[in-house]
């Protein structure tokens, strides 16, 4: 199918882009677009207007920030931030789940406020984000908003960014100082199809062996992208044992409400959760524990 | 709307409703009928082109984003006419084709690669063909025939990317 008819503006400015969102209800943001062209060609968008925001240079970057962390412009493509070795330095665990995002020609234009504005339950950069504790910088009409990511995810495709706002960047924040260990995992029908289920895992580790910092999330297998933020808490303290992980997974999954569909069932999608989640963290702690302090 | 682009090395300027893909604009306004129309929602990859040095997926892109990037289509792949690439020449030896729907976008996907990867491991092969489906050959000769391509070209005396030798 083709698209309904729309008008196209490509602003040069953040604030311009701004301007033609607010003066429009029916505008949307075209950022690379691998996700809303295919719902304009199925007419399940029927926009008015697209905003191309793909050429604003200040959407654009990856920046490291004197305080370890990363800032990445909104409209950066998924192949930059694959390719970087400041995105490795400086936030592993989004590197290590960029391979699983779609395929090579859909991240050679794809970006990463985009995939982070649609939230799809089962993409792999929210759940990055979410495991590192990201922030979501935003512009509205009016001023800038920093969205942490634990009240980001409201619904299927659905976040706290108002109406009418955009996205401008993403900042890893730096985990704290340690023995660092990341892993992501996921399982899908066929490489680059959505997944099942996927699991991103962070753990710290201070000079002893104990347990700092514990961020395990789930994607895929509920309507949001989930912290499972019980896992940090029985954990956080400890000497970690993989023996460990058995338990207080196994505890956090049972609790979580699985969507089944055609593809794969509420109970498949739990057991697959439960199980990528332990391969994370134990991934994760054999890295840290391997990592030099 | 207006937006000018290079296709297989020649300056062109389309005037296309602005949602009209890239894919269409090739297809119909510029007759380049060797990038094909499968799903034309992004989940086959018989659509793929070369923009700007990656491999993208043409009914993804609308014609006027593409303003400005340098886009090589199947009919740009040969070194001159009637000849072929290292590539495709690969493709015909190790029967990687049958109904040949398939055909334009894997190549395309395979020539990025290999102009990145001198030496693309099975892994790296699969990997760079996953967003392409074929319908026919179960896709074992598809990978011999890459294989194939970067031994020859790994024997070449020259720098020259694949695709434009
Ligand atoms: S026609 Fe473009 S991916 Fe199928
Ligand atoms: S050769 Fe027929 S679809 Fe690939």
């Amino acid at each position: 199918m083709k698209p309904v008819p729309f008008s196209y503006s490509r602003p040069d400015t953040i604030e311009d882009a701004c301007v033609l969102l607010a003066g429009d209800e029916d505008a949307v943001v075209l950022a690379g677009g691998q996700t809303l062209i295919p719902m304009l060609a199925m007419r399940l968008a029927r926009p008015s207007q697209l905003v191309d925001i793909a050429r604003i240079s200040a959407l654009t970057g990856i920046n490291a920030l004197d305080d370890g962390g990363l800032w990445i412009g909104a409209a950066t493509r998924q192949v930059e931030i694959e390719r970087s070795v400041e995105v490795l330095r400086c936030a592993p665990l989004l590197a290590k789940a960029m391979p699983w995002v779609g395929h090579a020609p859909t991240r050679a234009r794809g970006t990463i406020g985009g995939s982070m504005a649609n939230a799809d339950p089962a993409a792999e950069i929210p759940l990055a984000a979410l495991a590192s504790g990201a922030v979501v910088e935003v512009k509205t009409g009016t001023g800038t908003m920093e969205l942490t990511i634990e009240g980001y995810f409201l619904g299927p495709m659905v976040t706290a960014v108002p109406e009418a706002a955009l996205v401008t960047g993403i900042r890893f924040q730096a985990p704290p100082p340690g023995r660092l260990g990341t892993a992501f995992h996921e399982v899908a029908a066929r490489r680059g199809d959505f997944a099942f289920a996927s699991a991103a895992a962070r753990i710290v580790l201070d000079d002893n062996g104990h347990c700092i910092d514990l961020r395990l999330a789930i994607g895929g297998a509920c309507d949001v992208p989930v912290l499972l933020s019980d896992v940090g808490a029985a954990l956080i303290g400890q000497q970690l044992r993989r023996t460990d992980f058995d338990d207080a997974v196994g505890a956090a999954v049972a609790e979580l409400d699985c969507i089944g569909d055609l593809h794969a069932s509420a109970d498949y999608r739990r057991r697959a959760a439960s199980t990528l989640a332990k391969r994370a963290l134990t991934e994760a702690l054999n890295e840290a524990l391997g990592a030099p302090t | 709307m207006k937006s000018e682009l290079t296709v297989n090395g020649r300056k062109i300027e389309l005037d296309v409703e602005p949602r009209m893909s890239l894919l269409d604009a090739l297809r119909d306004e510029l007759g380049l009928v060797g990038t094909h129309a499968g799903c034309e929602h992004g989940v086959c990859g018989a659509c793929t082109v070369i923009a700007d040095g990656e491999a993208v997926r043409a009914c993804l892109i609308l014609a006027v984003q593409a303003d400005g990037l340098d886009i090589t289509t199947i009919e740009g792949l040969a070194p001159a006419r009637g000849e072929l690439s290292v590539l495709q020449d690969s493709f015909c030896e190790t029967h990687a084709l049958q109904c040949g729907y398939c055909t334009s976008g894997f190549l395309l996907a395979a020539t990025v690669l290999l102009r990145r990867t001198e030496n693309p491991s099975r892994a790296e092969i699969e990997r760079a063909i996953s967003g392409n489906l074929c319908r026919c050959t179960g896709y074992t000769q598809i990978i011999e025939a890459i294989e194939l391509a970067a031994e020859r070209l790994g024997h070449r005396n020259t720098n020259e990317p694949e695709g434009a030798a």
